[in-house]
């Protein structure tokens, strides 16, 4: 492969997909339309497979299979919805498309020209018809680089990522800059790790870079996603493998590596079929493997794949495990960078991470220094989830706020109630009070309230979610996931998880909190990994914020949002009930009782929070408190 | 369902196979062993000693990462595996009353199989699908929004 088929490939593809970008035909020999269909995990499982056969059939049966195209992408973001289908050249919205509704947008809309009103796209929040989806709320503050080529491209045909100016920046790389001018502008672009803890890229990549060509040395990809709700990484990999493969060959180039490995979650199936598939056409296109680009360098990689371990996510671990032992992790230093995968000199980036990189080589870093703000530069992917209107994957400036996100791009909580927190980074992070919600979403802002920007998961919380509920959920996660190596986080997770089931079963005593506090203390300070350092943050941040909760439930035996089930009193409102005695019939347990026409009562010792009276009730004076 | 004599024979030929074939190459241990966990449905003590003796390596060794590892099991499972899932999007949502009615239908805890061999449960920390919150998958089949109530008949129909 030379830059001039590069090129060539691109002058070919680019006319016939050019119009999911600009709306319009520009060349008529071509598809007229194009139908593309998400394939990413969330639209597959609600039966976005079986809506591509009946297009197909449908295209078939009309006669007109030489002028739409099918195309299956990656994820579109809006996951709530799906599965979602959008038509070319006029890019019109169809969320929540059944089997039934593919025949009418062939007929109706692709033949018949018009767009279907009752099927296209509704804001939830205005019932406002959006056709297009740069129209649509969810998208307008959204600014797509790290899944700039999702939802727009076959991510099973490089000519699409080609098309799309893709391997461009690994060309210019190998031919045009020296491994320093790289790192230089890597350095300069501001870009840190979007894994977590926001380690400088460039920074990274000059640490690993000494002794070039002396020694071996690998370039590694964490999409060992574990993070409970967080799918960012997983999304780039169905929807954009190419970007990542670019970036690692530069990387590679850059340290003097001329082997990759990508460690991917054996629970993403789809991502991995993509990545393979990447992977092969790179290689049959010369992009991978000997002389790349007539230069000289030599770069190849292949897939490990996990096999279900949170802790492989951490960056020691995760290489133990492409060793083939247990994933424990190490004492740092020795940093990666020095002794990394079989005890080489190694960078390890997360996948999105590694998406950000074509762009920055080719568009410069004065470009994506002018998205972010002063210390966070760029975008970030976020997985929206939990009680939100809009689940789905958004990628927006870093600095954009929390309320930004959960209200405006989020559609904010559903079924009218009121929004509590908000939970970013997952088990290592914490959670955002209502009371913080205009913090700007960088590094920086995150850490300083208690919270972190972790991968980007984002679960929303409403009333009804109690938050020492949701703390002992996280322990439980790390307990579960700690491998056991170092005692503050073998021993120490459990102790504070034994408190927080003690707190959540009505049985907290005085002194309990202090003592989750000096625990979760010291076992931040003392553990050997990541993992463990970040385990009592969930507790830490709840505590933070949500003290009071705590306290109701040691102090008065009570959840206050309703949620420990051990903690539960149902009662009748004598000012509500009638005294109609149908809940005392309905009761399971005979633990209610009364005078017709007087105001029943429930026996708290018989009662089993069953909430069958309060169902039965038709005055509705029977709640849980 | 259990493997037959004739079935164990041709796979176990396959295992050595495959670990003829890359047994050379850096690291060959966990995707030997993902080959026989998928092809076998679990690490028996046999395959495990087959793997330890054709790398060179203690079967303590491999045993080892056989126990750390979610994905490997050393027991077989049933023919019809339900992941339901435990992640954070779904738990909010109401994952742990799902698993709870599924655990109560089968009457098995989770990671445990019934005892006709039908059914094994696993729970499962985020399938990915958290815009279907809360979600189970039954082999590849997914189930979206569920509530306890829908469980009983989406079982029957295994």
């Amino acid at each position: 492969m030379t830059l001039e088929e590069l090129k060539r490939i691109k002058a070919e593809t680019l006319p016939q997909i050019s119009m999911r970008h600009t709306h319009t035909v520009e060349n008529e020999t071509v598809y007229k339309h194009q139908v593309l269909i998400c394939g990413g995990t969330g639209c597959t499982s609600s039966g976005s497979n079986k809506l591509i056969d009946e297009f197909y059939a449908q295209i078939k049966a009309h006669g007109i299979d030489n002028e739409v195209q099918i195309v299956r992408t990656g994820c579109f973001g809006l996951c709530e919805l799906g599965p979602i289908v959008i038509v070319y050249p006029e890019g019109v919205f169809y969320a929540q498309c059944s089997i039934e509704n593919v025949k009418r947008i062939v007929e109706e809309h692709i033949i018949g020209g018009n767009v279907i009103d009752d099927l296209v796209y509704h804001e939830k929040t205005t019932g406002e018809v959006k056709e297009k989806l740069s129209d649509m709320q969810f998208y307008k503050k959204q600014n797509r680089v790290a899944l700039r080529n999702c939802g727009v491209v076959d991510p099973e045909k490089i000519e699409d990522y080609i098309a799309f100016d893709g391997y461009q920046a690994l060309a210019k790389v190998v031919n045009e800059m020296t491994p320093e001018q790289v790192i230089d502008v890597m350095l300069d672009s501001g870009l840190r790790g979007r894994g977590g803890a926001g380690f400088p890229t460039g920074l990274k990549w000059k640490f690993a870079s000494g002794n070039r060509g002396n020694v071996k040395k690998y370039v590694c990809c964490n999409g060992d996603e574990g993070d409970p709700g967080a799918f960012m990484d997983r999304s780039v990999l169905e929807g954009d493998p190419h970007s990542l493969i670019e970036a690692m060959a530069i990387a590679g180039y850059v340290i003097g590596a001329d082997q990759g490995y990508v460690y991917v979650r054996a629970e993403y199936p789809i991502a991995v079929k993509r990545l393979t598939i990447a992977i092969n056409e790179a290689r049959k296109m010369g992009l991978l493997g000997k002389n790349i680009f007539g230069s000289g360098f030599d770069f190849d990689m292949e897939i490990r794949l996990g096999a279900g371990a949170f802790v492989c996510g951490e960056e020691t671990a995760l290489m133990t495990s492409i060793e083939g032992h247990r994933g424990e992790p190490r004492p740092r230093p020795p940093f990666p960078a020095v002794k990394g995968v079989f005890g080489k000199p190694t960078v390890l980036n997360n996948v999105e991470t590694y998406a950000n990189i074509p762009q920055i080589i080719l568009n410069g870093a004065e470009w994506f220094k002018s998205i972010g703000t002063e210390k966070s530069k760029g975008t970030k992917v976020f997985a929206l989830g939990g009680k939100i209107v809009n689940t789905g994957l958004v990628e927006v400036p870093m600095g954009t706020t929390v309320r930004e996100i959960i209200f405006d791009i989020g559609g904010g909580i559903p079924n009218g109630k009121k929004f509590k927190a908000a939970q970013t980074g997952g088990p290592s992070g914490g959670c955002i009070p209502a009371s913080l919600l205009d913090t700007p979403v960088d590094y920086d802002s995150l850490m300083a309230i208690g919270s972190m920007m972790g991968s980007g998961g984002l679960i929303v919380m409403d009333e009804d979610n109690c938050m020492v509920d949701i703390a002992k959920f996280f322990l439980e996660f790390t307990v579960d996931e700690s491998c056991g190596k170092c005692t503050p986080c073998r021993e120490g997770t459990k102790r504070m998880l034994e408190i927080l089931t003690k707190i959540t079963d009505g049985k907290g005593e005085d002194g309990d909190i202090e003592k989750l506090e000096e625990l979760a203390n010291t076992i931040k300070t003392s553990s050997l990994c990541g993992l463990g350092q970040t385990a009592p943050n969930p507790v830490l941040s709840t505590l933070r914020y949500f003290r009071d909760e705590y306290e109701a439930h040691v102090y008065e035996k009570r959840c206050p949002a309703g949620c420990c089930k051990n903690l539960l009193q149902v009662v009748i409102d004598p000012d509500k009930c009638k005294g109609c005695s149908l809940c005392s019939k309905k009761c399971p347990v005979g633990a209610i009782s009364g005078q017709i026409k007087s105001p029943f009562v429930i026996d708290q010792s018989k009662c089993i929070k069953c909430g069958v009276c309060i169902s039965s009730c038709k005055f509705g004076a029977i709640y849980k408190k | 369902m259990a493997l037959t004599p004739e079935q164990i024979a041709v796979k176990t030929e396959e295992l050595k196979a495959f670990i003829a074939e890359h047994k050379d190459m850096p690291g060959p241990l966990m995707p030997i062993m993902q080959f026989a966990q998928e092809s076998f449905g679990y690490l028996s003590l046999e395959n495990m000693i087959i793997i330890a003796d054709s790398l060179g390596i203690p079967v303590t060794e491999v045993y080892g990462v056989a126990t750390f590892y979610a994905q490997f099991s050393l027991t077989p499972k049933g023919d019809n595996i339900i992941s339901v899932c435990q992640g954070t999007a779904c738990y909010v949502k109401g994952g742990a009353q799902v698993l709870a009615r599924v655990e109560k239908e089968l009457g098995i805890t989770s990671n445990e199989t019934t005892e006709d061999g039908k059914f094994t449960i696993q729970d499962t920390r985020c399938l990915g699908c958290c815009g279907l919150a809360p979600v189970m998958t039954i082999n590849e089949d997914v189930y979206g929004k569920l509530t306890a109530d829908m469980i009983p008949a989406i079982l029957a129909k295994y």
